[in-house]
């Protein structure tokens, strides 16, 4: 607990107008709106968001997201996913068009962040819409030119639903990085990788030993993040070395 | 003046009467997690609670001597930095009043530690005067490890980082020694009625 940078220095972090330059419909249910975002002090890989819309009636709401993009990137990346009984959700992810406004301040977070400098072994855990922030700490990884040994297990219902389907596989051909699927309801065909959520046998056959203490993030949903950091920890990961970041299913 | 979001409109449903929400915040139904690492299981037979007032002056409480003290429900609106908020939550716990009966305390703050190694820091008069409890059981249950148990602070009045969760100790300080979360840029305070949310707020 000792990498600690204040994540605004103290100073009163700034509404900033995010104008949308760019909609990539990823999976179904999930965007990444691509900004531009005038006064940026840059991010660290992991580091979140607020973002916060305003109705015509002045009525305004705010939510926290993953920055997908990594420091290095011109722009800033935000992967929405849709939660059906959100109220800020939808609007990102069904209505928001290139040229469209909203405000965003941050970068927040200073824990669940990983830089080059660290190097590795890393290993990160993703659940769903989990990946968001260890993409960008993945794509921080190939723009910084790392060579970080790196083993991603990454967890998705079924492969339409798995967030960078593309871009994962041009991951896995950098050196010194794996890719490991799982998919919880519908595999594809002839597939004969792991088709079960994460467990104990998944981890351990998976993740790097205790001994090689790799710097560990776990993100998803809380149920996940909860199995995830137990299993960890009961295969005799440092608890110090496993940082977590959750979500409920009402962030939305 | 901020841009407006073209067709973005409220579809938060009403607050009960008489309910309110802190700026920024929006209702929820269910209890998001919030932790920054792995689940701590204490089992109760090592659990102890200890309070320190001052130099040399501590006290110590193990589980069953913990659970003889008297306690309260409470009934109370959680506010969640990520902006989250839940109306009407149940907790028993003992005051932290209680904790400090008698006590000449050596300072104005608390520094408060957890299994885990997670820290926060209060002013002393924001846990105590009726404001703060040690809660062991949530909505009638035992407190879920996952949500804070075997014993969490709450201090609903603050942003619910404050409410640190798998509580330990509480140590009176003469400084406000920022702890996890205030380090790294979270609020000093976190009053959620003035959005304190972040260091600068």
């Amino acid at each position: 607990m000792s990498s600690a940078i204040p994540a605004t220095d103290g100073r009163r972090a700034a509404w900033r107008v995010a104008a949308v330059r760019e909609v990539v419909h990823e999976t179904p249910a999930a965007v990444t709106l691509v900004l531009d975002v005038p006064g940026w002090p840059g991010h660290r890989a992991g580091q979140h968001v607020d973002v916060r819309l305003t109705a015509e009636d002045g009525y305004q709401a705010q939510r926290s997201y993953s920055i997908a993009s990594a420091p290095e990137e011109p722009r800033v990346a935000l992967t929405v996913e849709r939660l059906d009984d959100g109220e800020v959700s939808p609007y990102l992810a069904e209505e928001v068009r290139p040229g469209d406004e909203f405000e965003l301040r941050g970068p927040i977070g200073g824990w669940f962040t990983w830089s080059a400098r660290q190097g590795g072994p890393l290993l990160l855990v993703a659940g769903g819409s989990g990946l968001v922030p260890l993409m960008a700490m993945l794509r921080h990884r190939r723009l910084a030119r790392s060579e970080a040994a790196t083993r991603l297990l990454v967890s998705a219902s079924s492969p339409g639903e798995l967030l960078y389907a593309g871009e994962l596989e041009a991951v896995e051909a950098e050196p010194g990085i794996e890719v490991v699927r799982t998919f919880t309801r519908r595999a594809p065909d002839g597939w004969t990788g792991f088709a079960r959520r994460v467990d104990r046998a998944m981890l351990e056959a998976v993740a790097w030993p205790p001994d090689a203490a790799p710097h560990v993030f776990v993100c998803g949903p809380s149920g996940f993040v909860e199995t995830v950091a137990g299993h960890l920890v009961a295969l005799r990961h440092d608890p110090d070395h496993v940082r977590t970041e959750r979500f409920g299913a009402t962030g939305g | 003046m901020p841009p407006i979001s073209r067709g973005f409109r409220r579809r938060q449903r009403d607050l009960p009467e008489g309910a309110r929400l802190p700026p920024g915040q929006h209702l929820v139904d269910d209890f998001p997690v919030l932790s920054a690492g792995p689940t701590p299981h204490v089992p109760l037979d090592t659990w102890d609670l200890a309070v320190y007032v001052a130099v040399g002056e501590s006290r110590r409480w193990d589980w069953d001597a913990f659970r003889a003290l008297p306690a309260e429900t409470v009934t109370v609106d959680i506010h969640c930095v990520t902006s989250w908020s839940k109306l009407g939550t149940v907790w028993e716990g003992v005051p932290v009043d209680t904790l400090l009966a008698d006590a000449d305390p050596f300072g104005a703050f608390v520094s408060v530690e957890c299994d885990g190694g997670y820290t926060t820091n209060l002013p002393l008069e924001d846990v105590t005067n009726g404001k703060a409890w040690v809660a062991f059981a949530y909505d009638g249950a035992p407190l879920e490890p996952e949500h804070g148990g075997p014993a969490r602070l709450l201090v609903p009045h603050l942003y619910f980082w404050k409410s640190a969760k798998w509580v330990r100790r509480i140590v009176v300080t003469e400084d406000d020694e920022l702890g996890f979360w205030e380090t790294l840029g979270y609020h000093r305070r976190g009053d959620p009625w003035r959005e304190q949310r972040y260091s600068g707020d």
